[in-house]
């Protein structure tokens, strides 16, 4: 097996790159960075809420008249700031990150292949992703401002939006281009390319999380562009589709969004399960408790998530019999969720903790999930719901499920794996701090959410003042802005860290975690191919301190 | 190139081959969002729907589904010539296949002059506008396959294919299959019923 390391051009190497660790390291430094722009923009928000009508100091002089007044922020530049907020995060952070990142570079190396089955797609999903980032973005520089209609695009508004709005369209779909190249990639490679003794059920969780996510992206992101190139349609060429006025449907285009993304935001939290159970195995010193509980709850959260896309339409009119239909299936993914949830805990039980940065982010992950999952039981009643909907207690929810589920797990995947991708360690101190002040800043920010929730709190709006029932909340506003920006600041230790460790971090060998997977039997940094010779899988990835055996650790290729 | 190696992996059957089936699985997803929502769109105007034969040439469009079917079977015929090593049969298959896909486009290309031409666009109605998406985005998947047959025909001219290894002809046949179905569904519901 042992391919020939033929000198690579520069832009062979690095830019124009089809090795599947390069371009997963390529996905990495981009999705960061789009997570600290989608962080910026949130901040941005943050101050109009904190201090509605307040001119923005410093910033607030930079921004054009188009966007904000003597400093002042306009209330079209606020709408254009959460959907922009929503859409990069979503759409070219948290799931380029988990799927991009992490499966390109995981995934062929924890199976044992050279690389995946399709290097040049792979490539091509990765010029795909980064340029319709910039479609999106480049909104911000049109006359119209930026798509301002919510993450959602809801029509009839996002059907006669200004041009901002067909720029997101387009970015929309370019985007579900590049995951559908990644979903088809994965699937093959996971499929087809396992070493030999490489059992499906002597796969690593992350492949597993992997493999399924793309199950759900194959099936459910053409479904949004076949939505996305109807709403383009009507932007352009004329048909009434989703707009009444020509007798199109505004609930269907409902329909055909939440078809894709409830199943998405299980794209966006399946592979982070996946990390967090290969950190929590290795730094718990024992065997994942109940893998194939582990597997079928993967699979069973994968299903559930295709028939209960109705939930986030309880109050769209619909017959009461179809919204309870949704209210029970919606619930039954609580079933797969606390098997996985005890299950991590039982890996836990009486193991022998080791608190690395990897592991207190995958606890954290832990942690935030339940909370994250229970507020979600509440919204799942629609009982509940007809109170609850659209306001910020569904903002506090899907931080605590993205940020708290997959954020936490992104991190603990950075930690975990960095010493694979290059060779050196991120310092542990600094990774520390910035767990520590990440955890609690982004409690104080997003658990108030919950009660201003209560209190009735709209999500989306500009300003919180203007309601007498919410002004007495407006404390908890300020209280968030701040944690806020101390959450937005903590981030910086990570980019510090991070940029520090890649040329002075501590250098490692092949397993600095002592860990099971086949990734740990190669080089770190591993060369082009990967392996020096093809390994031969003999056991389980979590046989961690068999009785009876000198080390607690047992890799999969070792052969007694 | 590459060098020769097997495809053939874990499941038994080549990567490529595997690849072409996932992509036409997310294929059938697209299809079933833009047919799920004509029929939702149809049910909501079922008293101004035209009845198809009404403004639809159903006996043109018939010979034109005809033609498709045919380019299927003359895939089929071509490629099992290649593996049975005729290679003169395999080119045959391939012409023929490219020739009555480009007829079809050639033909529905006709019969969308002739509705606009009648007045019905895109943005004149729903119904228009259901037409025009439905059958248009089947029309650009076969050109995308009268573009890959193109490539592969060249590729066959070029000596690539072996009985062994005809997987580059296997795989546009499973998409240009995959194609003609779409039709057959989409013949029936916009045309027929």
């Amino acid at each position: 097996m042992s391919e020939s390391h033929q000198k690579q051009s520069f832009l062979r190497k690095y830019i124009f790159s089809v090795d599947h660790k390069t371009i997963g390291i390529q996905f990495l430094f981009t999705t960061l960075f789009f997570f600290l722009v989608g962080g910026a923009l949130a901040l941005l928000l943050r101050w109009q809420l904190a201090y509605p009508g307040k001119p923005m100091p410093v910033l607030g002089q930079v921004f054009p008249e188009s966007m904000m007044v003597g400093g002042i922020m306009l209330p079209e530049f606020y709408n254009a700031l959460f959907t922009m907020h929503a859409s990069v995060m979503i759409f070219f952070a948290i799931i380029p990150l988990l799927v991009g990142a992490f499966g390109n570079f995981v995934v062929p190396l924890q199976i044992g292949a050279p690389d995946m089955a399709f290097p040049r797609l792979n490539m091509l999903s990765y010029w795909f992703f980064w340029p319709s980032a910039i479609v999106a973005l480049s909104g911000f520089f049109v006359q119209s401002g930026a798509a301002a209609t919510g993450w959602t695009a809801y029509p009839p508004l996002s059907a006669i939006e200004g041009t901002g709005q067909t720029l997101w369209v387009v970015a929309v779909i370019m985007v579900g281009a590049s995951s559908l190249m990644g979903a088809i990639n994965y699937l093959t490679t996971i499929l087809n390319m396992r070493a030999p003794g490489m059992g499906l059920f002597r796969m690593p969780m992350t492949v597993w999380a992997i493999f399924i996510t793309s199950v759900i992206t194959l099936l459910a992101t053409p479904v949004l562009t076949s939505a996305m190139i109807m709403l383009l349609f009507d932007r352009t060429m004329g048909t009434h589709f989703f707009l009444s006025e020509g007798g199109g449907h505004v609930l269907l285009w409902q329909h055909l969004f939440w078809f894709y993304s409830h199943p998405a935001v299980y794209i966006m939290i399946l592979p982070g399960m996946g990390i967090v159970s290969d950190v929590i195995s290795t730094f718990s010193r024992k065997p994942i408790f109940g893998y194939h509980a582990m597997v079928y709850a993967i699979m069973g959260i994968a299903f559930l998530g295709f028939i209960v896309w109705g939930h986030h339409m309880f109050q769209s009119g619909m017959n009461p019999t179809v919204g309870t239909t949704f209210m029970l299936s919606t619930m039954l993914i609580a079933v797969p969720s606390a098997i996985k949830t005890f299950n991590w805990l039982g890996t836990m039980w009486r193991g022998t903790l080791r608190f690395t940065s990897a592991m207190l982010n995958a606890i954290a992950f832990v942690s935030m999930f339940v909370i994250g999952g229970l507020s979600g039981i509440f919204m799942a009643s629609t009982a509940v719901d007809m109170y609850f909907h659209d306001t910020y207690f569904i903002v506090g929810h899907i931080h605590y499920v993205l940020f708290g589920g997959s954020m936490f797990a992104a991190f603990a995947g950075v930690y975990y794996w960095f010493p694979k991708m290059f060779g050196r360690k991120l310092n542990e101190p600094l990774g520390k701090i910035h767990f520590a002040l990440t955890f609690i800043a982004f409690n104080c920010t997003f658990f108030p959410m919950h009660i201003l929730g209560i209190g009735g709190h709209m999500r989306r709006i500009y300003d919180p003042m203007q309601y007498t029932h919410l002004q007495h909340l407006q404390p908890i506003n300020v209280f968030i802005t701040l944690s806020a920006f101390v959450l937005g600041v903590s981030q910086l230790i990570l980019l510090v860290n991070f940029v520090k460790s890649l040329k002075w971090g501590e250098k490692v060998g092949k397993n600095p975690w002592e860990s099971n997977t086949l990734e740990w039997q190669a080089p770190s940094p591993p060369g082009h191919g990967n392996f020096e010779t093809t390994p031969t899988v003999y056991r389980g990835p979590y046989e961690y301190s068999e009785p009876g055996r000198s080390s607690d650790f047992h890799p999969q290729s070792e052969a007694a | 190139m590459e060098q020769v190696e097997s495809h053939i992996g874990q499941m038994g059957v080549d990567s490529r081959k595997l690849g072409v089936w996932l992509f036409l699985a997310s294929e059938i997803m697209f299809f079933t969002g833009l047919i799920g929502a004509y029929i939702v769109l149809r049910f909501a105007h079922l008293q101004e729907w035209p009845h198809p034969g009404a403004v639809l040439n159903i006996p043109l469009t018939g010979f034109n589904t005809f033609l498709l079917i045919c380019s299927s079977a003359t895939l089929v015929l071509g490629l099992a010539a290649g593996q049975r090593g005729y290679r003169e049969g395999l080119q045959v298959g391939l012409f023929l296949t490219i020739l009555l896909g480009s007829l079809f486009l050639l033909i529905q290309m006709k019969e969308y002059s002739i509705l606009i031409h009648e007045g019905l666009t895109i943005s004149s109605s729903m119904y228009g506008s259901c037409f025009f998406t439905l059958t248009g985005f089947h029309g650009a998947h076969v050109l995308v396959g009268v573009i890959w047959l193109i490539v592969v025909f060249i590729r066959s001219m070029q000596g690539k294919y072996t009985p062994e290894d005809s997987m580059g002809v296997e795989c546009v046949g499973l998409y240009w299959h995959f194609v003609d179905l779409v039709w057959i569904i989409l013949f029936t519901i916009v045309y027929l019923i």
